[in-house]
């Protein structure tokens, strides 16, 4: 029997992207953001661009609103560390930001690699100048892209959403694989 | 064959009566000669952020389908972001194109070899990931075919243009980011710039 979703979060951040006139979107694919993507590669009002490695992700966004247009880019938290030097960028010229990261390394991670990285982001992102809120909870993720958006565009901030690892819930390998 | 090319009359010949096109440059030597050309609002030089004048570019691009973006960088720069080709590659922005200015040099820090100077093509790298047009450029006969594939080719445009390496004297633009970014939405986008 399949399951009903309470909380279809990423339908939810979708619609709140759209609401906030977001219509550029980078990414690194993460199994924690697959619905996401999905739905931003359907809508034809948005461009949905692949990257080879999250910092070019904060290019691409800063390219953006030098255009006049919203960005957000989705990664994994292992990503946050590939993006260091450009967020100094991001700061220098006060480029509004908007970054979601499925956390992983955090509450039962089962890949000590994820481990270090994972542990970091928070301090990172802060140590870059970068606003974080963390969503601990599925009816949290929403409401809380809604805030980083308006504090991004409205405010000109760099800001980092933060999924935890225990709403995506990928508790093995296996279980990463098969979805 | 040995390059007979100067980089700034390279940049200078891509930037005369520019009309309406938006550019942006990467760190060091290429920021200098796009300013050696003239400073404009519609400039963006990067003072830092090494590897990713041509993403900045990709997402201007993408932002504005209806101008053209030129980006002018390095040859350390553009290895530095070797995987933002693929990217470009993918997306095929028509209204694209991306120049490196070929010294065989990391100019800022010394004049150190960068890999293009044991043979790295650039521009094979970029037709293999699927710009629409790509050549290297060493000789002053090439840059007026240079400057119609920079300015009009449907894109992703990729040039790598061999250039002498020498050090020149800096002409530098107002550094100030936040300035950059600003002059740079209000010239393109008008007084709305200031109210999104």
């Amino acid at each position: 029997m399949k399951r009903i979703d309470p909380h279809p979060w990423p339908e939810q951040i979708y619609k709140t992207l759209k609401d906030a006139g977001v219509r550029q979107v980078g990414y690194v694919p993460d199994a924690g953001h697959k619905r996401l993507i999905e739905l931003c590669i359907a809508d034809k009002e948005m461009r949905a661009v692949v990257l080879s490695t999250e910092e070019e992700g904060i290019g691409l966004a800063a390219g953006a609103w030098l255009g006049g247009v919203r960005g957000a880019l989705l990664m994994q938290s292992s990503g946050v560390g590939n993006c260091i030097n450009h967020l100094g960028t991001v700061r220098e010229c006060r480029f509004p930001l908007l970054m979601l990261i499925t956390m992983r390394g955090q509450k039962g991670e089962f890949n000590p690699w994820q481990v270090p990285m994972g542990q970091a982001t928070p301090g990172v992102l802060e140590a870059m100048g970068v606003v974080v809120h963390e969503a601990n909870a599925a009816e949290e993720i929403a409401p809380t892209v809604d805030a980083a958006a308006r504090l991004a565009f409205g405010s000109y901030q760099a800001v980092a959403v933060l999924i935890s690892q225990a709403v995506i819930g990928i508790k093995s390998f296996q279980d990463q694989s098969s979805r | 064959m040995k390059t007979t090319l100067h980089r700034r009359d390279v940049v200078e010949a891509l930037l005369k009566d520019r009309k309406g096109l938006l550019v942006v440059a990467g760190l060091g030597s290429t920021a200098w000669d796009i300013t050696a050309a003239g400073d404009t609002p519609l400039n963006f030089p990067l003072w830092g952020g090494m590897g990713n004048a041509a993403m900045i570019g990709l997402g201007l691009a993408l932002a504005q389908p209806r101008r053209r973006v030129l980006v002018i960088t390095g040859d350390g720069e553009m290895l530095m972001g070797l995987g933002s080709l693929a990217t470009i590659g993918v997306q095929k922005p028509r209204n694209l194109a991306v120049v490196v200015i070929d010294n065989e040099r990391y100019g800022e820090t010394g004049m150190q070899r960068t890999h293009t100077s044991a043979g790295v093509d650039l521009a094979a790298v970029a037709k293999a990931c699927g710009f629409r047009a790509t050549r290297q450029v060493r000789s002053r006969a090439q840059l007026g075919a240079l400057r119609s594939a920079a300015l009009s080719l449907p894109g992703p445009v990729f040039a790598q243009v061999k250039v002498i390496a020498e050090k020149l004297p800096l002409v530098l633009p107002p550094r100030d980011g936040g300035l950059l970014k600003s002059r740079f939405r209000k010239a393109l986008l008008g007084e709305a710039a200031d109210l999104d």
